[in-house]
């Protein structure tokens, strides 16, 4: 079902979480609320779900206008950061809350209740859980019981707020691509909230990106990482480089293979995959050295030194993949000559 | 082999706490077995089925459980409000709460007894109005008793309400749940152990009570009076064996009172995985 959200205010005393929000996303769609602590997306998410009032501009889930609706009567579902299990009960019974609490005319009966919730506890693979209490399970386990009790009550659309915030990495790793296989399966409207850039590249289809109340970009997670926006979505999303386009490094880009044009911009990102590093020649005069060297897996991240003419200097990341480098030879200390394939212009 | 603890003085800190519960608790009330032992079983069961000892017992026990009902009501409530709303003068409200603790309850009852009387400022109220006598009635001892328990039930409920996760009614919510829904499915199941706590020191404290209500209770045998007066009105009379024998049994039928409500609170806390 799809959401719109339409003007969107919310002031905490003078401090404003939200302003002017206007966002539409489509039916079907799996979307990442991403920014920074702080840029109203967890109260953005709540006003979406009726658990917090806006104070100003309205909600509409498929075009019905649910500004006023109590949570309870939105017909959503809601997943908390910390699962907020109901934890006096069994696990079957947390799932079966939804459908044992509705009016009389609509309750399913005690055994089509059963039937549901197995089937839930078999979607989320955790039906060998069902007469254990929250307490006795682990984050992972619980997250996945908090899904399936949300999922009860066929909700049309999916909140997840923070979903995996409270989680060891490994079990997060898991639970992202299991929420992406799920989402195919189930195809239900999902918006969920997260500050991890990754965590929205990897899950969602559409990714939003929030900074102190406003939406900076929103588009499929390849479009905000090859053309972002602004500096802000830029250096939020993926490492970068950080130029300023004094006349000494206006001078030493163009030796490095930009050509730098005044008209589009200021200020030059360049992502660390978009230097090229190579051992420089005896007769070249790069300047710029390698200082060290991280693994990050496949990838290999190396910290290059520039000195500047005012005796100061720069330093700039660089990755590459492990069998490049190891090609390369490099040595603490070696002299490299770069070739930057593209860099982002903005204005600051 | 022994097994080592991973928290040192187990040793030395159960020996401190039998010499403390020996010292202050186990050798007085011991005591009072001993002192009742010079009785022959036909005397004590001769002392305590007296009809007016029945009758004390009687005002005492049924005054406690109605009074430590009633302020657990409202206690929780006390409890609900200072937890949940911001106010300004929270913070005095607090601290009043605490005051029967500190009051002399002989001044407490003193207090309820001067307005409550037929002549007293909410006394002419509510027999004008309503043709109810507070003082000098059981009525009166109820009351005297709300007044001095209801710390306890606050005190007891309000740290698990602070801890209680709101996300939980917020998911209900979300899951369809009305605000009554809620309330019994949620927050109830959770918070009642800790009522059913504050309602068991309600009681115990108002079995013992004996300051207060004999200022307000009227003190007619056979109708308002409580049996901590009436050991006192033995004592009084040189029959120390009456007054051990009614003092034992007092304490014996408490004892399994709060015995009842432990194991129902313990059940409760099992049967919703809580232990």
């Amino acid at each position: 079902m799809s959401i719109l959200i339409e003007n969107i205010s919310k002031h905490f005393g003078q401090f404003a979480a939200l302003d002017h929000i206007n966002l539409e996303i489509p039916d079907g769609e799996l979307v990442a609320l991403l920014g920074p602590s702080g840029c109203g997306k967890t109260t953005l998410l709540r006003i979406i779900a009726g658990l917090e009032s806006a104070d100003e501009g309205r909600i509409f889930l498929s075009g019905e206008d649910k500004t006023g609706h109590h949570v309870s009567r939105r017909g959503i579902g809601f997943v908390f950061q910390h699962y907020a299990l109901f934890r006096h009960m069994t696990v079957f019974d947390n799932v079966a809350f939804g459908l044992r609490v509705k009016d009389k005319k609509e309750r399913p009966s005690e055994t089509d209740i059963a039937k549901k919730v197995h089937n839930l506890l078999e979607l989320v693979q955790l039906d060998w859980l069902h007469d254990r209490f929250p307490d006795q399970l682990s984050g992972g386990q619980r997250q996945r019981i908090a899904l399936a009790r949300a999922l009860a009550v066929e909700p049309s659309v999916l909140l997840l707020d923070e979903p995996f915030g409270a989680l060891d990495a490994s079990v997060r790793k898991d639970l992202r691509q299991w929420l992406r296989n799920l989402h195919k399966e189930l195809h239900v409207t999902s918006i969920f909230v997260t500050h991890d850039q990754e965590e929205a590249m990897e899950v969602a289809s559409q990714v939003v990106v929030l900074n102190k109340g406003h939406i900076e970009q929103q588009g499929a997670p390849a479009d905000i990482y090859d053309h972002p926006a602004n500096a802000f979505v830029s250096k939020f999303i993926g490492q970068t480089n950080v130029l300023n386009l004094n006349e000494d490094n206006v001078i030493w880009l163009k030796t490095a293979g930009i050509a730098v044009d005044d008209s589009k911009g200021n200020v030059a990102h360049i992502r660390p995959h978009d230097i090229d590093v190579k051992k420089a020649d005896a007769d070249s005069d790069s300047p710029v050295t390698l200082k060290d060297w991280q693994h990050l897996g496949s990838l290999i991240r190396v910290e290059l030194y520039r000195p500047q003419d005012n005796g100061s200097g720069t330093y700039l990341f660089a990755e590459m993949p492990n069998e490049r480098f190891k090609l390369l030879q490099l040595n603490r200390g070696d002299r490299v000559a770069l070739h930057i394939k593209h860099a982002h212009w903005f204005n600051s | 082999m022994r097994q080592s603890n991973i928290m040192p003085g187990f040793g030395q800190t159960l020996g401190f706490t039998l010499f403390y519960l020996a010292l202050v608790v186990l050798i007085p009330l011991s005591t009072l077995i001993f002192m009742s032992f010079k009785l022959s079983l036909s005397a004590y069961i001769d002392i305590i089925t007296n009809t007016r000892v029945l009758a004390a017992f009687r005002v005492s026990f049924g005054a406690a459980l109605i009074a430590a009902a009633i302020a657990s009501f409202f206690g929780f409530i006390i409890a609900w409000v200072l937890v949940r709303y911001p106010f300004s003068g929270k913070k005095l409200v607090d601290a009043f709460i605490d005051l029967p603790f500190a009051l002399p309850t002989a001044v407490a009852g003193i207090v309820m007894a001067t307005i409550f009387q037929p002549s007293g400022f909410l006394g002419k109220l509510l027999i004008d109005g309503f043709g109810v006598q507070v003082a000098y009635r059981p009525l009166g001892i109820v009351v005297a008793l709300i007044f001095i328990s209801i710390p306890f039930v606050v005190r007891t409920v309000e740290p698990v309400l602070k801890e209680f996760d709101s996300a939980m009614e917020e998911a209900a919510s979300s899951l369809g749940a009305t605000r009554l829904q809620v309330f019994n499915k949620i927050i109830l199941p959770n918070i009642f152990p800790s009522v059913l706590t504050g309602f068991a020191l309600a009681f115990a404290r108002g079995v013992g009570e004996y300051g207060s209500v004999i200022f307000i209770a009227g003190n007619q045998p056979y109708v308002s009076e409580i049996v901590p007066l009436l050991i006192i009105t033995k004592l009084e009379q040189y029959e120390y064996e009456a007054a051990t024998a009614i003092a034992l049994t007092m304490l014996l039928v408490s004892f399994l009172l709060l015995l009842v409500i432990n194991l129902l609170n313990r059940w409760m806390r099992q049967r919703s995985g809580q232990l």
